[in-house]
Parts: structure tokens; C-alpha cells; sequence
């Protein structure tokens, strides 16, 4: 027994940007490469537009912790209009990893926020989103982002889960779209 | 999706699903003949994702579409007198409204096998969890099981339908779930297959029916003084026999799933001094503080309640004798008792024992206030001092995270 490396994950968006979905595909992704997993959003008064909140955890092992995640390792932002309206760090260790949907550089986001500590990584998913789905849907592509960011699972694994689990709802198109927006964050990701 | 290999002597599938996807998954492999259900905040997905299901044509179900819990309750009443197999489902207000046909589906000795996701109890109004919703309902004469993980909701809702149909049972059973953490959060369970669940539960051949014209029978009549409290007498007993037969259905299912199920759950209590007893999914947050305590030598325990009613008295006072302090967590307050429900029943299950620990008592989580392991570490550190007697033992209930 003993306490199992736990990886925390807490996702910053909109309403309808689609976090719910990407902590829920992260989680199913993580089971098809057999780990364990939750994912949780939470849960008050959301809305279209409204600042959310979404939760996953990875583990090797079962994971028995059901309280709300206060300390992640990791902070995914969709939305980089959140930074000042909520304080996407909170709870975030000084050695924790920041992932922001923006088209600004991580030394400009780090000088803005004044931001000590931690490490600060972009990319403009909005942007990709519009040139390879045709929406600004930015979840997937950070999908990509923060897979290349952390190393949780190889990105083949999310690209292959898509094809899977898209296939039976949406046309080739979209999963293409879906599959090429998550390639293009994880090459385009900037560190500091 | 995989599939996987443990102990169990049945192939079964890996799923991601919210715990109450599971729910809906195991009402649609039993494949109740009638549901009547009302949605409310946090069981709706549960009727949703079951009312997919109809739509799709793939379970036999008559869905009966109601304007409130307590004509989903009556509904449930008919057709289980009728001679259906029927389940519904709730939470909070709506568990409320069927106060009046629960205990009368008690006392008819109907089947009915409900989920009630918990959560609290208005006002303030709230949607989040705490445990006050079935525990108001602890003395309807219904069987009642919590469960920890999306897990144990999906194992306990094809083990109700075994325990409720018994011949030595006959009673309707309530089986609870955390609201949003358990029932909302996505997590990794394994599931069986709809062959095999089919033929656990079996073919339901009720021995009394209304439908049944060749033998035609009084249901629900009224009893005067001379014939009323035999039939509550009756009832104690049928929920006393409940208990043997959950362990004797949780056996059964064990062997086929690989996950065997008692009526509490010991976890790392055999060598234990001090234990927290918990309920529900603060139990697996409560498992994390033991094993983290653990590695710094400190001997701790859980043991984590399934079935509360009946409540397996003799049992735990057995599990609990070895102990120097345990600490009790309810989810609920029994406001001008001497503490929570489960608290008080611990207390008095050890009472005439002679070999037993100091018991205190804390109140946690009302309306979805997180509990984190900061919160249950404090609960040990309490027990641990209780047990080295530097801190006298206290007899009033703690209000855990609470604002001052």
C-alpha cells in the first residue's frame, strides 16, 4: 500500500469552451493506456460565457482521495481573459506548470501577472482551433499542449483515442481537424 | 475500454462513466418491468440516462413519466403490488415529498429497490452533498446502503434487487451515492456483462400479487389495534433477516465479480489503535489519511459502514473491541441529539459491551463543505492524544470545517 503518485490537474475556461469534455477525455484516454483516473467538474451556477472549473486526476494505482483538488500540479487556462478576472494560481506550488491559451509570449504573460516562480508555457489555441476545426473550440488542441508540457501519455494516445471515440459521432472532417489541432499545439507550445 | 482479469469468474469491461451512469448501466441490465421516477438535482442523470435507454428500446421497461416524487412513489407502489419488478430513483426535497408511501412500501413488503443520491436538505436550498436527505428516512423500514465509489453504487444496485426479493426480506431497499463526487465524477469501474447480470437477478416471481386473479388478495387494508403491531413486528423482523441475506447475496456476486462486499468494510483496523468510522466517499479521502499516517508508523484505521439499516450492531461493536478511540464522521446532523445518526448508533452498539473504545463524534460536510485529508488528519490527531491521555475525551460533537 502506501500513497500513490497522483498527478492533480485543474482546468480554467468559459462556459462552453469545452473543458468538461477535455478533462473527460483526458480521463478516458488515460484508461485506454490503463491507468486510473477522475475527472470532475465543478459543480454552481455555470453558464455560457461564465468561468468554470474542471478537475482531472491520474494515478498508476486506484485512487481512494475524493475531497476537491486545492494544490495541482498542473493549471490548463482556455481562456486568457480569465488571468485577470480569477487567480489562476491559487494553490499552485511554486514549482507547479501553468498552460495558457494565448498568443502572447510566456516571459509577456509571466511580466503581466507578475508571476513569481513556477513555469509559465502559451500557445495560441484559439488559433489553431479556427484554422484546423473551423471553431474556436480551444480543448483539444490543449490536449496537445499539455501532454507535450507534462509527458502524461505519448500524443499518439490522444490522437489515436480521438479517431476512436469521435468516430462514431462526428464526420472525418472534424476528427481530422480535431486530431491536426492537437498535433500542431503540441509542436507550437512555448516555454519560457 | 478494456477488459480485465482479477479474481472474478466472469469477463468484465472497464468503463469510464460517472457514478451515475453506472446507476442507469445496472437499472438497464436488470431490466426492472416499471419505473416511475421524477428528476431532481444530483439523481437526473440517472432517469436521463435510463430514459435513453427506453427510448432506445433496449430494456422492456414501462417508464411512467409522473409530476412529482410522491406519485413517483405511488406509482412504484401499484405496480410493485401489481407483481413488477420496479425501481425509481431520487434525492433531497424529492426523497422528502415520498416521505408518506415509504414507509408504506415498507409495511406492504414491496421490493422496490430507489436510489437516493445524496444531498442535502432544504433551506437553505443547496444541490450538494451531505447525508441528511436518507437519513431522515432511516426509520421508514427500508434496507439502506451507502456506497464509497461508482463502483460499489453499480455492484449495490444489482445486489439490492437480490436482497430486496428475498423471501426471508420482502422490503423495499434505498441505496445511496455522494451527490456530484460519486455521482457526477468520472471514474474507472469494472462492469459485467447484461447476460450475466440478467441471470444473477433472475426472473422475479412474486408469491402475492393484485394481478395474480386466481388468487385474489386485500392489499393495504386497515388494521385496527388488535393487527398493527403485529405487522410492524413482522417488519423488524424482515429487516433483521436482511441482514444475513446481503452478506449471503454480496458472497454470491463476489464470486462472480471478483469484489466481495460485507456489511462494513475494515480498512487497515486489524492492528489499529484509533479509527475514523465514515460512510460514503469521504471514507476513500478518510483511506488516503490512513495509508499517508501509516507510513509515519501511526496506527490507524477506517472502518467504513455499507449497510446502515439494519444496523449491524453486534457485528461492529466486534470489529471496534480491540480499539483505544474512534472518532465518527457523519454527514448529517441530528440536530438536538446528542450527535450525528451514525455516531449515536455506534455509541449505543457498544454500550453493553464491556471490551470498548472512547467514542467522539464529529459533524462534516453539510452541504457540500469540502473534506479534505487536512480535516480527517485533525480527527486522528484528536483520537491519537484521547489515546495517550494528554487530551480529555469530549463528549459534545465537533463541527468539523465549519466557519466560526
Amino acid at each position: 500500500m502506501g500513497v500513490e503518485k497522483l498527478t492533480e490537474i485543474r482546468w480554467h475556461a468559459r462556459g462552453g469552451q469545452g473543458a468538461v469534455t477535455a478533462a473527460k477525455l483526458l480521463a478516458e484516454t488515460a484508461l485506454s493506456q490503463g491507468q486510473y483516473f477522475q475527472a470532475f467538474p465543478e459543480y454552481g451556477p455555470e453558464r455560457m460565457g461564465a468561468p468554470i472549473l474542471a478537475f482531472t486526476r491520474i494515478s498508476n494505482g486506484p485512487i481512494h482521495i475524493r475531497s476537491s483538488i486545492t494544490n495541482p500540479e498542473i493549471v490548463v487556462v482556455l481562456d486568457s481573459t480569465l488571468l485577470s478576472a480569477v487567480d489562476v494560481t491559487e494553490g499552485l506550488d511554486t514549482d507547479g506548470v501553468l498552460i495558457i491559451n494565448t498568443d502572447e509570449e510566456p516571459a509577456a504573460i509571466r511580466k503581466a501577472m507578475k508571476l513569481k516562480g513556477r513555469k509559465v508555457y502559451t500557445v495560441d489555441a484559439t488559433k489553431i482551433a479556427k484554422e484546423t476545426i473551423g471553431r474556436a473550440i480551444p480543448n483539444t488542441p490543449m490536449m496537445g499542449a499539455l501532454v507535450r508540457v507534462t509527458g502524461i501519455m505519448p500524443i499518439e494516445n490522444v490522437t489515436e483515442y480521438l479517431r476512436k471515440s469521435f468516430g462514431k459521432k462526428f464526420s472525418e472532417e472534424i476528427i481530422e481537424g480535431n486530431v491536426k489541432a492537437v498535433e500542431r499545439a503540441y509542436a507550437e507550445v512555448k516555454a519560457e | 475500454m478494456a477488459t480485465t482479469a482479477n479474481k472474478a469468474t466472469t469477463k468484465q469491461t472497464t468503463v469510464a462513466m460517472t457514478g451515475n451512469a453506472g446507476c442507469a448501466l445496472a437499472m438497464k441490465q436488470i431490466n426492472p418491468d416499471v419505473v416511475g421516477a421524477y428528476p431532481i438535482t444530483p439523481q437526473t442523470t440517472i432517469v436521463e440516462e435510463f430514459a435513453n435507454y427506453v427510448a432506445n428500446g433496449v430494456v422492456d421497461t414501462e417508464y411512467i413519466n409522473v409530476e412529482s416524487e410522491h406519485s413517483a412513489m405511488s406509482a412504484c407502489i401499484g405496480a410493485s403490488a401489481a407483481g413488477a419488478r420496479v425501481m425509481t430513483t431520487t434525492s433531497s426535497q424529492g426523497l422528502a415529498l415520498m416521505w408518506e408511501e415509504l414507509s408504506i412500501a415498507s409495511a406492504m413488503r414491496l421490493p422496490i429497490v430507489m436510489h437516493n443520491v445524496n444531498r442535502s436538505l432544504s433551506g437553505p436550498i443547496n444541490i450538494h452533498c451531505d447525508h441528511s436527505d436518507s437519513m431522515g428516512a432511516r426509520d421508514m423500514g427500508w434496507v439502506q446502503m451507502f456506497g464509497e465509489t461508482a463502483q460499489e453504487a453499480y455492484d449495490n444496485t444489482i445486489i439490492a434487487m437480490r436482497v430486496a426479493e428475498h423471501e426471508k426480506v420482502m422490503l423495499p431497499v434505498m441505496i445511496m451515492h455522494d451527490g456530484f463526487i460519486t455521482s457526477h465524477a468520472i471514474d474507472r469501474f469494472d462492469v459485467l456483462d447484461d447476460e450475466v447480470v440478467k441471470k444473477f437477478v433472475g426472473e422475479y416471481v412474486p408469491k402475492r400479487a393484485l394481478l395474480d386473479t386466481d388468487n385474489p388478495m386485500t392489499f393495504g387494508p386497515f388494521a385496527m389495534p388488535p393487527y398493527y403491531y403485529e405487522q410492524r413486528k413482522a417488519m423488524r423482523v424482515a429487516l433483521e433477516n436482511a441482514k444475513d441475506v446481503v452478506l449471503k447475496v454480496s458472497k454470491e456476486y463476489g464470486k462472480l465479480s471478483g469484489r466481495t462486499y460485507g456489511l462494513f468494510e475494515e480498512y487497515r483496523l486489524d492492528d489499529a489503535h484509533i479509527a475514523v468510522i465514515v460512510l460514503g466517499s469521504t471514507a476513500g479521502t478518510a483511506k488516503y489519511v490512513v495509508d499517508k499516517l501509516r507510513d509515519k508508523g501511526m496506527k490507524v484505521g477506517l472502518l467504513k459502514p455499507r449497510l446502515f439499516r439494519p444496523f449491524p450492531s453486534a457485528e461492529m461493536a466486534d470489529a471496534l473491541s480491540h480499539l483505544k478511540a474512534v472518532a465518527v464522521m457523519d454527514r448529517s446532523d441530528s440536530i438536538g441529539a446528542p450527535g450525528g445518526p451514525v455516531y449515536m448508533e455506534v455509541k449505543a452498539a457498544l454500550y453493553n459491551t464491556t471490551k470498548r473504545p472512547h467514542v467522539q463524534g464529529y459533524v462534516y460536510g453539510l452541504g457540500g463543505r469540502d473534506t479534505g485529508p487536512d480535516q480527517i488528519e485533525t480527527v486522528f490527531g484528536d483520537l491519537q492524544k484521547v489515546a495517550r491521555g494528554e487530551e480529555a475525551p469530549r463528549e459534545a460533537v465537533t463541527l468539523l470545517g465549519v466557519k466560526e
